[in-house]
C-alpha cells in the first residue's frame, strides 16, 4: 500500500505541473518579438556563452559532500538499534565516527573548506 | 487519541463490501482521493504562508502589508495566483528547451513527496515507510537536481551563478539535517515517522526527552532547515539585489510560480519535520502529575496540534529571514563546514552515550 502510495502521489506532482502549464498556455495572451527572447541580461546583449566552465570551489565541496553523505548513510542502522545494543553500540560507532572526523580534519588541513 | 485510521477503513470497507468494487478499483478510487487531497493541501498551505510571509515580514517593518485585496488582504495571494496563470510562458530562444520545461517537474514533485511524508493526525499519514527519515532525506535531495537543472539550462549567467551557489549550499546544509535527524533515532530507535510520533505520544516530546543533546540537534535542525529552503540570512541563491532572482530568473509566468510554490511548501514541510522529529507531531502536550490539565489537551486533536507546532517553527524560521542580514559564500560555507558538522557529530555521540546509560527522561 505504501509504495502505491508514493506512485501515486509521485504522479500526483506529475501531473500537477502538466495540467496547470497546458491550462496557463491556453489561457495566456502569446506574442513574439525577437528582444523577447533574448536572456535577461541588464538590458545589454550577452556576451559569450553561459555554458562555460565554472570555479573550482562548488565542485570540491560537492566532493566533500558526496563522502560524508555516503559515510553518514551507514550510521542510519546503527542508530535505529543504537538503544538495543547499549554501551557496546557506543563502542563499536567511535571507531567509525573517528575515521570520518579524520576525513574532515584532513581536508580542513589541506585548505579544502577555504574559499579562494 | 482519535485514529484517522477508522475512517480510512471505514472508506475501504465501503468501497469493497458496500458498493462491491473488486480491489483495484478500490484501491484506484483511494489513490484518486489522495491526489485530490494532496494537492488541496499543497495548495492552501502554500497559499496560506504566502499571505503570512507577506503580513509577518511587514509588521516586522512596521508596515501594514497586503491591505486593499479583500478584507485585511486576504484575498491578495488569490488575485497572484490568477494573475500567473494568466501571464505568458516565454520560450527563450537559447536555452536547453528540454530541460529547462523538465526542472519545475523535479522541484515540484520532490517537494509533494516530502509533503507526503508528515504525519498529520494518529494514522493520518499519506506514505509512511519504515524507513521514513531515509526516504525523507532523498527525495529532498531531488529538489536540488531540480535547481541545478534550471539554472544551468537557462543559458544566463544569473540563473548559472544562482544555481551553482544554491547547489553547493544545499548539499552542504544537508549533512547537518541528516546528522541531526540521525541524532533523533539515536533517541527514539525507529525511522517510521508514524512510530516516531507514537513513540513521543507515550514518553513525552523528544526535545524534553533528549534535554541537551535534543536541544543542541533543534536549534542545529532550524538553522539547517532555514539554509535547505534557501530563505533568510541564507538567501544567497536568488539575492535579487545582485542575480535579479537567481536561479529562476529566466522563468515566467506559471512556471516560475512553480518555484514560489515549491519554496513556500519546503518552508513548511522543514517546520513539519521539525515538529514531528522534536516537538512531538501530533502528541499532545503532557506534563506528569498533572492529569486534569492532560485529560483538556488531549481532546484537542492531532492535527492541531501538529499544524500548531509547525506554523510555530514556521514563525521562528521568518522571524530568523526578517532580522538577520544576508551572508557571503564562504560565510555559509565555513558556518556549515567548520562548525555545524563538527558540533552535530559531537552531538551525536553525546546523544548516543546518553542513549547507551539511560541518562534521558
Amino acid at each position: 500500500m505504501n509504495f502505491t502510495l508514493f506512485v501515486t502521489v509521485a504522479l500526483t506532482g506529475i501531473l500537477f505541473v502538466a495540467i496547470v502549464t497546458l491550462l496557463a498556455r491556453l489561457i495566456a495572451p502569446r506574442s513574439f518579438n525577437a528582444q523577447k527572447e533574448e536572456p535577461y541580461e541588464c538590458g545589454i546583449p550577452t556576451r559569450g556563452r553561459s555554458w562555460m566552465q565554472f570555479r573550482v570551489g562548488y565542485y570540491l565541496f560537492a566532493i566533500l559532500f558526496l563522502m560524508f553523505d555516503v559515510e553518514t548513510m551507514f550510521l542510519f542502522p546503527w542508530a535505529t538499534v543504537m538503544k538495543a545494543m547499549g554501551p557496546g553500540g557506543l563502542l563499536s560507532v567511535i571507531f567509525f565516527l573517528f575515521i570520518l572526523v579524520l576525513g574532515l580534519a584532513y581536508a580542513w588541513r589541506k585548505g579544502a573548506l577555504k574559499w579562494q | 487519541m482519535f485514529n484517522f485510521q477508522d475512517i480510512t477503513t471505514w472508506i475501504h470497507g465501503m468501497l469493497t463490501g458496500t458498493l462491491g468494487l473488486p480491489e483495484w478499483a478500490a484501491i484506484l478510487t483511494e489513490s484518486i482521493g489522495v491526489a485530490l487531497a494532496v494537492i488541496t493541501l499543497y495548495a492552501v498551505f502554500a497559499i496560506f504562508l504566502i499571505y503570512m510571509e507577506r503580513k509577518v515580514c511587514a509588521f516586522f517593518q512596521c508596515r501594514l502589508g497586503p491591505m486593499r485585496v479583500g478584507p485585511w488582504g486576504t484575498l491578495q495571494v488569490f488575485s497572484d495566483v490568477f494573475k500567473m496563470l494568466t501571464k505568458e510562458i516565454i520560450n527563450l530562444r537559447q536555452t536547453d528547451r528540454f530541460l529547462h520545461n523538465m526542472a519545475p517537474f523535479l522541484v515540484v514533485t520532490a517537494s509533494m513527496l516530502t509533503f507526503a511524508c508528515l504525519p498529520w493526525n494518529k494514522g493520518a499519514h499519506i506514505i509512511d515507510f519504515n524507513v521514513g527519515v531515509f526516504f525523507f532525506l532523498a527525495v529532498s535531495s531531488l529538489g536540488v537536481v531540480g535547481i541545478l537543472l534550471a539554472g544551468w539550462s537557462s543559458n544566463n549567467k544569473y540563473s548559472l551563478i544562482g544555481a551553482m551557489r544554491s547547489g553547493a549550499q544545499i548539499i552542504s546544509y544537508e549533512l547537518s539535517i541528516g546528522m541531526t535527524m540521525l541524532t533523533m533515532i539515536c533517541l527514539t530507535g525507529t525511522m517510521s515517522f508514524s512510530e516516531i510520533c507514537a513513540d513521543q505520544a507515550v514518553n513525552g516530546w523528544n526535545i524534553f526527552r533528549g534535554h541537551l543533546p535534543a536541544v543542541l540537534a533543534f536549534i542545529i535542525y532550524l538553522i539547517a532547515g532555514n539554509a535547505e529552503c534557501n530563505r533568510g540570512p541564507f538567501d544567497l541563491p536568488e539575492s535579487e539585489s545582485e542575480l535579479t532572482a537567481g536561479y529562476h530568473t529566466e522563468y515566467s509566468g506559471m512556471h516560475f510560480g512553480y518555484y514560489y510554490l515549491a519554496e513556500y511548501l519546503n518552508l513548511f514541510i522543514c517546520a513539519g519535520m521539525a515538529a514531528t522529529i522534536f516537538l512531538g507531531g501530533w502528541a499532545p502536550l503532557t506534563i506528569a502529575g498533572l492529569d486534569g490539565f492532560n485529560e483538556v489537551m488531549a481532546y484537542i486533536p492531532g492535527f492541531v496540534w501538529f499544524i500548531g507546532k509547525a506554523i510555530f517553527v514556521v514563525f521562528l524560521l521568518m522571524w530568523l529571514r526578517w532580522t538577520f542580514p544576508r551572508l557571503r559564500i564562504d560565510q555559509i560555507l565555513s558556518l556549515e563546514w567548520k562548525y555545524l558538522v563538527p558540533i552535530s557529530m559531537f552531538n551525536l555521540v553525546l546523544m548516543a552515550l546518553v542513549v547507551a546509560y539511560g541518562l534521558h527522561f
